[in-house]
């Protein structure tokens, strides 16, 4: 088991004839994820990689079965490609884009919640289950099957955690980036809460940062309804107040959304939080007994 | 991005919401110009894009034009934490009733544009919101539904019992929240709205932040851009695609995606020293950018060593030590260098720097460790 993508789930690749999208259709293929088709408008009929490629998503979905999507477009056309994915019957989909304005991903998070779909991202790494589907740029060699759950806001922030976990020996059932912006498809509840459900999932390693509230929602959420461990790193305790620290989420702004206040939130619900990334395995391991 | 008052103001007539009127300038000897449009007295505001002003000094009362022009010279000019007054605003002063909140903001927790409005006006609507949150009614529109007349009438009834004052301000919310959506605003705040003592719903201060990423589909909006109130190293940075913030320690730091760059200066300052900057190269592999990035940190006169920390997913490690020897080739560095690099065709790129004698870690926490103690003895 795993959350959200395994060995059965069927790719559309939104964007495929792009340079990343091209690039990431053959990595994600390469690992072992069932690549079925691509999408890029006036392109269809083509072949990348030896995927065909379709003219809409609708159409992609008709020919090949593909239930998930992940979207390498530009920034401007990016949540165009998000509703195309619910309309056409898309039941996840993963946006990699970034710079999506805020008020379309909004609009698309209750459009998909509205409808019982999902998406990830956007402007995240995406989500692998080691040894079973890559649907993202994140690099798959670093990962091990096993049965730590890792959900985070960040991108290489998540490689080096992983690759830490790894060469602890600690395997993964799902990595997921849920992306750091402001406004996101898929929240730390949400992965929890599958994760919590997921039989193969024996503990989890929650990475947030500053900005918004989430990771005290989170701890909130753990504190009731999470019976296995979860260990946490919290990025940004040096950020200064008021200044966007790359990500468009990541802000400290009217005294919400401080290091501090995330780091309290999460002791107090009886999770440890790690002062560096590299103390996270340890941790975990101590919790597992 | 930031607008200054005037131009946020200019944005409220523009979309019929009743705004005070005022005049922008930039040199004290036009100032009675101005006043002459909006008449006496007139208030002179300092127009920075920071908080704070009227207690710093920035917004003065004139009653005539000596006092307009000894006011405008003494507030262009000044600095207000930091920034230099450049431009003031003489606007009309209007006779006030009441004073009222009215906002709307992007919430990141519910998901919605939230309107925020109280009739505690003029006063820190967060200090409102700790201590008397009763005063203040939250109210959410769906987008995809948009704003009805029963979302004014409830605004408006909870900030006054007069009929027509509610018909005028059932009025003002909708058109703000027009303005909203149109421009992709992610704030937009008038404090105060004020009630004139004739019955008058009028905005006299007003505040506008636009969501960087809609800036592509707003060129009105990004028209509006002062640039000379931004730090010009933030500047240099985004126009190279990388994001630069400047810090007060003296670790300069590279690094590949935000998580990490924070979790970076972070662990500079677990091991004893503060963090220059906050330096993100962004996730492609481009070598040009990582020349710019070294660029903006050595120019940093406080820096006393650079951290260079890399883990490479799409970033590949060979391309950032193509940038990395480009940028020393280009200008030899004079202050101690530590690079940490893996992930992504490591080992090409730990090849390259080493043909070159620089050595190149893979442990983070070591890394970080070495550039603190290179730092301390640069000092």
């Amino acid at each position: 088991m795993s959350i959200y993508v395994d060995e059965k789930t069927r790719v559309v690749v939104q964007g495929i004839t792009g340079r990343d999208g091209s690039f990431h259709a053959a990595q994600m293929a390469e690992y072992g994820t069932k690549v079925v088709a691509g999408v890029t408008p006036g392109k269809g009929g083509q072949k990348v990689h030896g995927i065909p490629v379709f003219d809409t998503v609708a159409a992609a979905v008709e020919a090949t079965g593909a239930d998930a999507s992940v979207i390498y477009v530009p920034a401007r056309f990016a949540a165009d490609a998000l509703f195309e994915a619910a309309d056409a019957g898309i039941k996840l989909a993963v946006c990699i884009s970034e710079g999506l304005p805020t008020l379309d991903v909004l609009r698309a998070y209750h459009y998909y919640r509205a409808r019982g779909l999902r998406f990830i991202g956007p402007n995240c790494p995406g989500i692998i289950s080691p040894g079973k589907a890559k649907l993202g740029i994140m690099p798959g060699h670093i990962h091990r099957p096993g049965g730590v759950g890792l959900v985070s806001r960040s991108g290489t922030l998540t490689y080096e955690v992983v690759w830490s976990l790894t060469a602890a020996g600690l395997g993964q059932s799902t990595c997921m980036g849920i992306g750091g912006d402001p406004v996101i498809g898929t929240n730390f509840m949400d992965a929890l809460a599958a994760f919590e459900a997921d039989p193969e999932t024996v503990g989890v390693v929650m990475i947030g940062e500053i900005g918004g509230t989430d990771e005290e929602e989170a701890a909130e959420f753990i504190q009731k309804n999470l019976t296995k461990p979860v260990v946490s790193f919290i990025a940004g305790r040096t950020a200064p107040k008021g200044k966007r620290m790359g990500h468009a989420g990541a802000i400290i702004a009217g005294g919400k959304g401080t290091a501090q206040s995330k780091i309290e939130a999460l002791t107090a619900a009886g999770v440890p939080v790690a002062d560096l990334p590299s103390q996270l395995p340890g941790l975990l391991k101590e919790r597992l007994g | 991005m930031k607008i200054h008052e005037y131009q946020a103001k200019e944005l409220f007539r523009k979309f019929g919401i009743p705004t005070s009127k005022g005049v922008m300038v930039t040199d004290p000897g036009r100032a009675p110009e101005a006043a002459a449009e909006v008449g006496y007295p007139c208030v002179v505001k300092a127009q920075v894009h920071v908080g704070g002003r009227g207690k710093a000094g920035g917004v003065k009362l004139a009653k005539n034009e000596e006092e307009l022009k000894r006011h405008a010279g003494a507030i262009l000019g000044m600095d207000i934490k930091g920034l230099v007054v450049e431009r003031v605003l003489v606007d009309e002063a209007v006779d006030i009733a009441r004073e009222l909140y009215l906002g709307v903001i992007l919430d990141r927790a519910s998901k919605y544009p939230v309107f925020m409005v109280s009739a505690a006006g003029g006063v820190d609507i967060e200090e409102v919101a700790a201590k008397t949150p009763e005063k203040i009614l939250m109210l959410p529109v769906d987008p995809a539904v948009g704003f009805w007349p029963h979302h004014g009438r409830r605004l408006a009834g909870f900030l006054s019992e007069d009929p027509g004052i509610q018909k005028q301000l059932a009025d003002f919310l909708e058109k703000l929240y027009r303005l909203f959506i149109a421009t992709d605003a992610s704030l937009a705040e008038i404090n105060p709205c004020v009630i004139t003592s004739d019955g008058r719903a009028t905005a006299i201060d007003a505040k506008i932040n636009f969501d960087d990423n809609a800036l592509f589909r707003q060129p009105d909006v990004e028209a509006m851009r002062d640039l000379s109130a931004e730090d010009p190293l933030e500047l240099k940075a985004k126009d190279a695609g990388l994001s630069y913030v400047k810090l007060s320690g003296d670790v300069g730091c590279i690094v590949n995606g935000a998580g990490l760059a924070m979790t970076t200066m972070d662990l500079i300052k677990h091991f004893g020293s503060e963090p220059a900057n906050f330096l993100d190269v962004g996730g492609s592999s481009d070598p040009a950018k990582v020349l710019v990035a070294m660029e903006i940190v050595t120019a940093d006169p406080d820096v006393r060593a650079i951290l260079l920390n890399i883990f490479g997913g799409i970033t590949r490690c060979d391309d950032i030590a193509a940038g990395l020897l480009a940028a020393l080739k280009k200008r030899p560095l004079e202050i101690p260098l530590v690079v940490r690099l893996t992930g992504t065709n490591e080992d090409r790129g730990r090849a390259m720097l080493a043909e070159a004698g620089i050595t190149a870690g893979v442990n983070l926490d070591e890394a970080v460790q070495k550039a603190v103690a290179a730092a301390r003895e640069g000092r």
